[in-house]
C-alpha cells in the first residue's frame, strides 16, 4: 500500500510536456534576457510590427533605453516614431476604441504577456498562423483558434497551410487540425524567422520584468555575503556550544 | 573534563559576527530607505515643462504648473525693467544674496533675458501664490506702487523681479527655478541651459 | 588605559540607565525570565529552528507590507497598475514585493514544519494544550491573512480565487446567500470587497496575529519547552533549581538561532533573487493579467499551501444537491487538529519511544497530505478525484482513530535524562 502510494506519487510529480490549452504542443522559445543584442533587435521588431496595435503601458521608453544600452538620441530617432518624451510609457498610436471596431477584439497590452502566458506560448503563437478561407481576414492560428489578430508577420514568414486528418470521435467523423505545413514563402527562411520571433519574444520577456537581469546578478553577491555570514555564525555557535555536554 | 573557556576567542567571534550582521542589516535597510526617493513616475511627472511664449503680450503673465507649483512667466515692458534699479532702497535683499536662484539669474533683473521674468509663484513666507499686480498706482496698494507681486495671505510685496520689500512677512525674494531658452518662443522650465535637450 | 577607563565609565552609565528603567519597567526581569534565565532543553535538534524563523518572517512581512502599502492603491481601478508601479517605477520596489510574496510562502512552509515537529515529539501534550491551541489559532489567522492578501493585486487569479472561496459560504443552509453578500459588501467581488479585504489584511489580522504570537510565546515560557525525547526537564533539577538538562536560552539558543537564520536566508534569498515566481507556485501566471469578471482562468487552483484542503473540499460529492458537505469536511479537517492534545493517548510523548503503529501512521499521513496537496492543484478528474477521496479518508482516520491506535501501540520507556550528543 505504502509502496504503491509512493510510486504513484513519484509518477504524478514528473513534469508533463507543456501544452497549450487546445492541446497544441508548445515550442521552447529559447531566449536569453541577458543577450542585449537580441533585446535590441527585439525592441526594433516590437516597434515595427507590434506597436501599431499593442501598447506596453507599464514600460517607460527611458527604462528600455537605459537597460538596453541605447543612447537617448538613438531612442528618439530609431524607436520613438510617434514622438513623445523618453519618460513616457509605451503607448500604441491606435485609439483604443478603434482597435475593437476594426479587429473585433481589443489588442491586449503586452507589458506582461510573457509572464501571464509564458514565452513558449507567445513564441509558438507567433509562428502558428495559417491560411483559413472561412475566417473574415483569411487567417487563423493553431495556438489560439479564431484569433482576432492579423498575421502581421506574413511578409516575413509567408503563409502556412493547415494539415487535416479525419478523426472519428463518438461515431462522428471530423476534420482535426494536426499540424501546419509551409505554404507561400516569405522574405525570411525558417531559421531566420525563428530567430526574428525569438528576439521579439526576448524583448517581451524583458518587458515583463525589466529588472530580471539586475536581480540575478545582485543575487549572486547576496548569496556570497550570506554564506560568509553563515560561516561566521556557525563558528560562533560552535565555540559557545563547547560548554554544553 | 571541562576545558577552560577561551573568552578572547568568544569575544572575537562575537565581534566578527556582530559586525558582519550589522553590515548585512545596513545593506538590507538600503532598499527600504531608497524606495522613498522619487519614483520613475514622479520624475516623469516632475519633468521639465516647455512653455510657449510666442503669444505672451508685453506686460502680461503666464501661469504654468511645474512639480505641482505655479511658475509665473512675465513679459516685462522696458518701463517695467528699467524701474527695477530705482527700488533697491526699499528692498530687503536687492542683490539677491539670501534668495534661491540659479547663478545665471543672480543679476539686477533676476533673469537670463531682461524681457522675461521666470519665477516660482510661491510666497517665501508660508507658501501662498502671490497675485500679479502690474499696474502702477494700484488703488489698494498705494499711488506709488510701481507694479509687482502682492501676496493676499499676509500682505507681502515683491517687485517685478520677485524681490521682497523691506518689513514684509516674507523673509526672502521669490525663488527662480532652473530654466533655459530653447529658442525665442520656447522656455524650458526645470532644467538649466547646460543640460537642456 | 584611558580607553579602558572610558569604557568602564560607559559601562557604568549603561548600568545606571538600566537601573533607572528597572525602577519603572520590568526590563531586566523580562530579559532574565524570557531570555537569559529561561532554561530550554539542551537537546533541541533541527526541528526546533522553525519557530524562531517563523517569528523572523512575521516581522519581515510586516516591514515589507508597510512599505508596499506606501505605494499600493486599494481600488479596483488602480490596484493592478499600482503593483506594476511598485515593480518598475519605485526604487527597489521589486525587491520589497518579492520579499513579501516569497515571505508568504516561506511563512506557511515554516509553520507546517513547525506543526510537524509538534506531531513528532508530542509538543501539544499536557501541559502544552493551550500552547497548541494558540498555535492553531495563529494558523487559522494566517490562512485568513493570506486569503485577504491574495485579492489585493487584483489579478485574474486573485479575483476568481476570491470568487470561489467566498461562494463556499453560500453553501451554508438558510444564511448562505445573505452571508456571501455581507462578506462581499456587494453583489459580486468588487472594489468594495477589495477595500475591506485591504483593511483586514493590512491592520486587523496583523494585530490579531501579533497578539496571538505573544500569547503563544508566553504560554510556552509558562510551562517550558518540550524536547525531542518528550520528557519534562523540570522534573530533574539541580540543587540551584535549574533543570539538569536545561541551558539558558541566551547565549546558547540566541547563537544557534542566528546560525539557523543565516542558513534560512541563503535558501530564501536564492528564491527571491533567482526564482521569485517559483515556476508559477508563488506568483501564479494568470495573476499577471488584470481581474476579468467575464473570463475565468483556464485552470483555477488555490496557492500551494491551501491545496490539501481544497482537494478535501472537492473530494466530497454534492449529496442532496448541496456542496455544503465538502465545506464542512474542509472546515472539520482544520477544527479536528485543535483536538490533537486529547486524541493522542500514548503514554509517551516523543516518536522516539512510540511503537510502530504511530510511526507508520504518521509517515503515511505526511505522504497523503502531500498527495492531497498535489491533487488540489490538478483539475477534478481521475485519478486525482479518487486519490483525493482516499487522502481525505486517511486524514480523518488518522485523527479520529488516534485515541484507539495510540493506546494499543507499544512503547519504550522514556529516558530519565535527555539524549544529547555534543555538537
Amino acid at each position: 500500500m505504502l509502496t504503491r502510494t509512493l510510486v504513484l506519487a513519484a509518477v504524478l510529480l514528473l513534469p508533463g510536456p507543456a501544452l497549450a490549452a487546445t492541446g497544441v504542443p508548445l515550442e521552447r522559445a529559447g531566449n536569453d534576457v541577458h543577450n542585449v543584442a537580441s533585446l535590441q533587435r527585439g525592441a526594433r521588431n516590437f516597434v515595427n510590427y507590434c506597436l501599431g496595435c499593442h501598447s506596453a503601458q507599464f514600460v517607460r521608453w527611458n527604462r528600455v533605453a537605459a537597460d538596453l544600452g541605447i543612447p537617448e538620441a538613438a531612442l528618439q530617432q530609431n524607436l520613438m516614431f510617434a514622438g513623445g518624451k523618453p519618460f513616457d510609457v509605451i503607448q500604441s498610436a491606435m485609439p483604443p476604441g478603434q482597435a475593437t471596431i476594426w479587429l473585433g477584439h481589443a489588442p491586449p497590452d503586452l507589458s506582461l504577456i510573457a509572464r501571464s502566458r509564458g514565452t513558449d506560448y507567445v513564441f509558438t503563437y507567433l509562428k502558428s498562423f495559417y491560411a483559413d478561407p472561412a475566417r473574415p481576414n483569411g487567417i487563423n492560428n493553431r495556438v489560439l483558434a479564431n484569433t482576432a489578430m492579423p498575421h502581421v508577420l506574413w511578409p516575413l514568414q509567408g503563409l502556412a497551410q493547415p494539415k487535416f486528418r479525419l478523426v472519428t470521435v463518438n461515431g462522428r467523423t471530423e476534420q482535426h487540425l494536426v499540424g501546419l505545413e509551409p505554404g507561400e514563402p516569405g522574405e525570411l527562411g525558417t531559421e531566420e524567422f525563428d530567430a526574428f520571433v525569438r528576439d521579439t519574444v526576448n524583448f517581451l520577456d524583458y518587458m515583463g520584468e525589466p529588472v530580471k537581469a539586475k536581480r540575478e546578478s545582485l543575487g549572486i553577491w547576496v548569496i556570497l555575503f550570506l554564506l560568509a555570514f553563515w560561516l561566521m555564525a556557525w563558528l560562533l555557535k560552535r565555540e559557545y556550544w563547547k560548554d554544553v555536554r | 573534563m571541562s576545558e577552560k573557556v577561551d573568552h578572547g576567542r568568544r569575544r572575537l567571534l562575537t565581534a566578527a559576527t556582530t559586525l558582519t550582521g550589522a553590515v548585512g542589516v545596513a545593506f538590507a535597510a538600503v532598499p527600504f530607505l531608497a524606495s522613498w526617493k522619487p519614483s520613475a513616475r514622479a520624475k516623469a511627472l516632475g519633468a521639465p515643462v516647455e512653455i510657449d511664449i510666442s503669444k505672451l503680450e508685453p506686460g502680461a503673465m503666464l501661469n504654468v504648473e511645474w512639480r505641482g507649483k505655479p511658475i509665473y512667466v512675465v513679459r516685462r515692458t522696458s518701463g517695467m525693467s528699467e524701474g527695477l534699479a530705482k527700488l533697491d532702497g526699499l528692498l530687503a535683499d536687492p542683490a539677491s544674496k539670501a534668495s534661491d536662484q540659479p547663478e545665471y539669474a543672480q543679476n539686477s533683473v533676476r533673469a537670463i533675458r531682461q524681457e522675461f521674468l521666470v519665477v516660482l509663484g510661491v510666497c517665501t513666507h508660508l507658501g501662498c501664490a502671490p497675485l500679479g499686480r502690474f499696474t502702477r498706482g494700484d488703488a489698494e496698494l498705494g499711488a506709488d506702487w510701481p507694479g509687482g507681486f502682492y501676496c493676499p495671505c499676509h500682505g507681502s510685496r515683491f517687485d517685478l523681479a520677485g524681490r521682497v520689500y523691506r518689513n514684509m512677512p516674507a523673509p526672502t525674494n521669490l525663488a527662480i527655478p532652473p530654466y533655459a531658452f530653447l529658442d525665442d518662443n520656447h522656455i524650458l522650465v526645470g532644467q538649466d541651459q547646460s543640460r537642456a535637450v | 588605559m584611558a580607553k579602558g577607563a572610558s569604557s568602564a565609565a560607559a559601562g557604568g552609565t549603561m548600568k545606571a540607565l538600566v537601573a533607572w528603567i528597572d525602577e519603572r519597567f520590568p526590563l531586566t526581569q523580562m530579559w532574565n525570565e524570557h531570555i537569559a534565565q529561561y532554561y530550554a532543553p539542551k537537546n533541541f535538534n533541527v526541528w526546533y529552528y522553525f519557530g524562531s524563523l517563523a517569528l523572523f518572517v512575521l516581522v519581515m512581512q510586516i516591514v515589507t507590507g508597510i512599505f508596499l502599502t506606501m505605494n499600493y492603491k486599494p481600488s479596483a481601478a488602480e490596484a493592478f497598475a499600482s503593483v506594476e508601479y511598485i515593480m518598475r517605477d519605485v526604487e527597489w520596489g521589486w525587491l520589497i514585493r518579492y520579499l513579501h510574496s516569497t515571505g508568504a510562502s516561506a511563512f506557511f512552509l515554516l509553520v507546517y514544519l513547525h506543526m510537524f515537529r509538534a506531531m513528532l515529539y508530542g509538543s501539544y501534550r499536557k501541559p502544552r494544550e493551550l500552547l497548541w491551541i494558540f498555535g492553531m489559532l495563529i494558523y487559522l489567522c494566517l490562512m485568513g491573512e493570506a486569503f485577504f492578501g491574495y485579492l489585493l493585486p487584483w489579478g485574474n487569479m486573485s479575483y476568481w480565487g476570491a470568487q470561489v472561496i467566498v461562494s463556499l459560504f453560500g453553501t451554508l443552509p438558510v444564511i448562505g446567500s445573505g452571508l456571501v453578500e455581507w462578506i462581499r459588501g456587494d453583489f459580486y467581488i468588487s472594489d468594495i470587497t477589495l477595500n475591506r479585504f485591504f483593511a483586514l489584511h493590512v491592520i486587523a489580522l496583523p494585530l490579531v496575529l501579533v497578539f496571538l504570537v505573544l500569547a503563544h510565546i508566553l504560554a510556552l515560557h509558562e510551562v517550558g519547552s518540550n524536547n525531542p525525547d518528550g520528557i519534562e526537564i523540570k522534573d530533574r533539577k539541580g540543587s540551584d533549581g535549574v533543570p539538569l538538562d536545561g541551558i539558558p536560552f541566551h547565549p546558547y539558543y540566541t547563537v544557534k538561532d542566528i546560525m539557523g537564520l543565516a542558513f534560512f536566508l541563503i535558501l530564501f534569498c536564492a528564491v527571491v533573487f533567482f526564482a521569485p515566481s517559483f515556476g508559477g507556485l508563488f506568483l501564479e501566471a494568470p495573476n499577471f493579467e488584470p481581474a476579468n469578471p467575464l473570463q475565468t482562468p483556464e485552470h483555477i487552483a488555490p496557492i500551494w499551501y491551501f491545496t490539501p484542503f481544497y482537494a478535501m473540499l472537492r473530494a466530497v460529492p454534492a449529496f442532496f444537491g448541496t456542496q455544503v458537505w465538502g465545506v464542512l469536511v474542509m472546515g472539520g479537517a482544520i477544527v479536528l487538529l485543535f483536538f490533537l492534545p486529547w486524541l493522542d493517548r500514548s503514554p509517551v510523548k516523543s516518536i522516539r519511544y512510540r511503537g510502530p503503529i504511530y510511526k507508520i501512521a504518521l509517515a503515511v499521513f505526511v505522504v497523503w497530505f502531500a498527495v492531497l496537496g498535489y491533487c488540489g492543484f490538478m483539475p477534478a478528474v481521475q485519478p486525482y478525484k479518487a486519490l483525493s477521496v482516499m487522502g481525505t479518508v486517511y486524514y480523518f482516520a488518522f485523527l479520529l482513530l488516534m485515541p484507539w491506535y495510540t493506546s494499543i501501540d507499544s512503547h519504550k520507556p522514556a529516558p530519565q535524562r535527555v539524549t544529547y550528543h555534543a555538537h
